[in-house]
């Protein structure tokens, strides 16, 4: 071997070790500064001063932001904490910088108003949000579905809930369920239904695996609480029509109320306790159910997200 | 023997490198240029409502940071390509030097004038510092461990400039070194982006995020101007990232130098 060839050698040796060695360091970086105490914030919480920083490239500024907002959602989800305090400005300068970006006004939506550990318990910020994306997009029925469903779900505000469906349902690309919900929301009937579509609707409009995740939780929760009150309403006809209640599931089959067993969404059998209540068998198993639990026991949060679902 | 001549050749590559690049007037410029912007923090830090430190420190180091990667990069560039337009290179290599040898010569030269440009300018902010608050404070040493973390910035800069530099045009060398500096700057949004990717891109995006050359864990400017610490182990992989990153770089760099036709 001559000595060019051994330099060559020893020096693609050297560069493949260093290589390695930096990116194993790296990772030990990135997993010392995880640990270190949180130390989040926003020094700067104007988009107009983020816009006149970013030279004309506030497009990619807003994308740094979402991508930082995302983040932000998965980390606190995922050390479990029910603190979301930079959510609301971290998407007000993402949608300040590009009021276009549609993915954050749904996010929003979805994880600014509710209660904490599911959301940032801010109602007022998600209906700012809102309004500021219908006033920038006013041809996005997402934005007025996302209006119309924050006025439903979190206010319970039937009026302005319908106006916005309604708006959303006039424009000339619309979805199919918009006017029903508008028309729902006028008649405040068909609670189970309503919630239903909305849920639906949130799954079939996004490709965000978090608000999907979501959605499926809320739809699941819907099947268990209407359930739950289908099956105590024929509890109650049972033993209005026995002069007794039923001592099991068989008894109401028996009596031609019910055809076989009925499962929850996870396929575990519901049951009857005395008295006549329904109960799941494993209520930490599905969220957001606010029928078939224990007597005082309290709405089951998903737990925080597992590190590959935090991805 | 052997090794002792070899460091001699690499010390005298470097010792030359170091004089050719401290004769720069443009370099003078930038240092001055830099300390103006330490001291004007003092009258930023007045006029606005108790943050004098924290302007101090944030606009100080910002100067230090990018005006010495400005200078790492001016200089840095030219090391080859000025060679062998003066045709000097040639007269180097026809000497016992061997061309690795070359390289590591002019990157051990060009990181020792950043170290002394970096002291230069170290001392204008903490004069700064020492005229806002009237003495120096405790939390100060964690100013001076974001001087060294700058001092490794610029090691890897180095690096970097002097690769391009082993193949490539000075311009293009330019925007190269300064590309990766702005990428490398949002290297933590960049693995984070890598995260929540899946699939091929995924896997491509985490690739591009580790290979990217960090510098986001080595910036902790406004970190230390809250007077918060810095974590001893992070200085410690810091250092060990940054001389493993420029051995990564440099080692290409005499790769491609061993190859590439000098005729």
């Amino acid at each position: 071997m001559n000595a060019t060839r051994r330099v060559n050698v020893a020096t693609a040796a050297l560069l493949l070790f260093s290589m390695t060695g930096a990116v194993a360091l790296l990772y030990a970086i990135d997993h010392l500064q995880r640990k270190a105490p949180a130390q989040d914030a926003l020094y700067i919480n104007s988009p107009n001063v983020l816009r006149r920083m970013s030279l004309g490239y506030s497009g990619l500024l807003a994308d740094i932001y979402w991508t930082r907002a995302v983040q932000y959602f998965g980390e606190q989800h995922h050390k479990g904490s029910g603190d979301f305090r930079l959510l609301a400005p971290l998407l007000e300068v993402t949608t300040g910088l590009d009021p276009r970006l549609l993915p954050a006004y749904q996010f929003g939506a979805n994880f600014l108003a509710p209660k904490p550990p599911a959301g940032a318990g801010l109602p007022g910020s998600a209906l700012s949000l809102m309004k500021y994306g219908i006033e920038h997009n006013p041809q996005q029925w997402r934005l007025y579905y996302n209006l119309g469903f924050l006025y439903y779900t979190e206010l319970k505000d039937y009026a302005r809930a319908e106006e916005a469906f309604a708006q959303g349902a006039k424009l000339p690309d619309t979805n199919a369920f918009m006017p029903i919900l508008a028309a729902q929301m006028a008649q405040h009937a068909g609670e189970f239904d309503t919630a239903r579509m909305l849920w639906f609707t949130t799954y079939q409009s996004t490709k965000d695996p978090n608000i999907r995740e979501n959605a499926v939780g809320h739809l699941q929760a819907l099947r268990v609480d209407e359930d739950v009150t289908r099956l105590e309403e024929l509890v109650a006809k049972y033993r209005q029509q026995t002069g007794h209640p039923p001592t099991s599931m068989a008894d109401l089959e028996h009596a031609g109320f019910i055809h076989g067993t009925p499962t929850d969404p996870k396929g575990h059998a519901y049951k009857l306790m005395p008295g006549g209540r329904i109960e799941v068998q494993d209520p930490q198993n599905i969220f957001f159910i606010t029928k078939g639990l224990r007597p005082g026991a309290t709405t089951p949060q998903p737990p925080p997200v597992r590190k590959a679902d935090a991805k | 023997m052997n090794s002792s001549r070899t460091d001699a050749r690499i010390g005298f590559i470097a010792f030359n490198t170091f004089r050719e690049a401290v004769r720069d007037r443009v370099l003078y410029n930038l240092i001055a240029f830099a300390l103006l912007l330490s001291g004007s923090a003092i009258l930023v830090g007045e006029i606005s409502i108790d943050i004098e430190r924290l302007v101090v420190v944030n606009l100080g180091l910002t100067a230090v940071s990018i005006f010495g990667v400005v200078i790492a990069i001016f200089i840095g560039i030219g090391l080859v390509s000025k060679e062998m337009d003066k045709r000097t290179l040639y007269t180097v290599l026809s000497r016992p030097v061997r061309r690795w040898e070359f390289i590591v010569g002019k990157f051990f030269g060009l990181t020792g004038t950043l170290i002394v440009n970096t002291l230069f300018m170290a001392i204008g902010v903490l004069l700064a510092l020492l005229y806002t608050a009237h003495r120096f404070e405790k939390m100060d040493v964690w100013v001076m461990v974001a001087v060294y973390f700058i001092v490794l910035q610029f090691l890897i800069v180095c690096a970097l400039a002097l690769f391009f530099s082993s193949f490539s045009t000075p311009l293009m060398s330019a925007v190269f070194t300064f590309a990766l500096f702005i990428i490398g700057s949002l290297a933590e949004d960049l693995r984070g982006f890598a995260r929540i990717t899946h699939g091929a891109g995924g896997v491509l995006a985490t690739a591009i995020a580790y290979l990217v050359p960090n510098f986001s864990a080595l910036n902790v400017i406004s970190q230390v101007a809250h007077g918060d610490s810095v974590p001893g182990r992070l200085i410690l992989y810091n250092t060990l990232y940054a001389l493993l990153y420029s051995t990564m770089v440099i080692s290409g760099a005499v790769l491609i130098f061993q190859r590439r036709n000098l005729k």
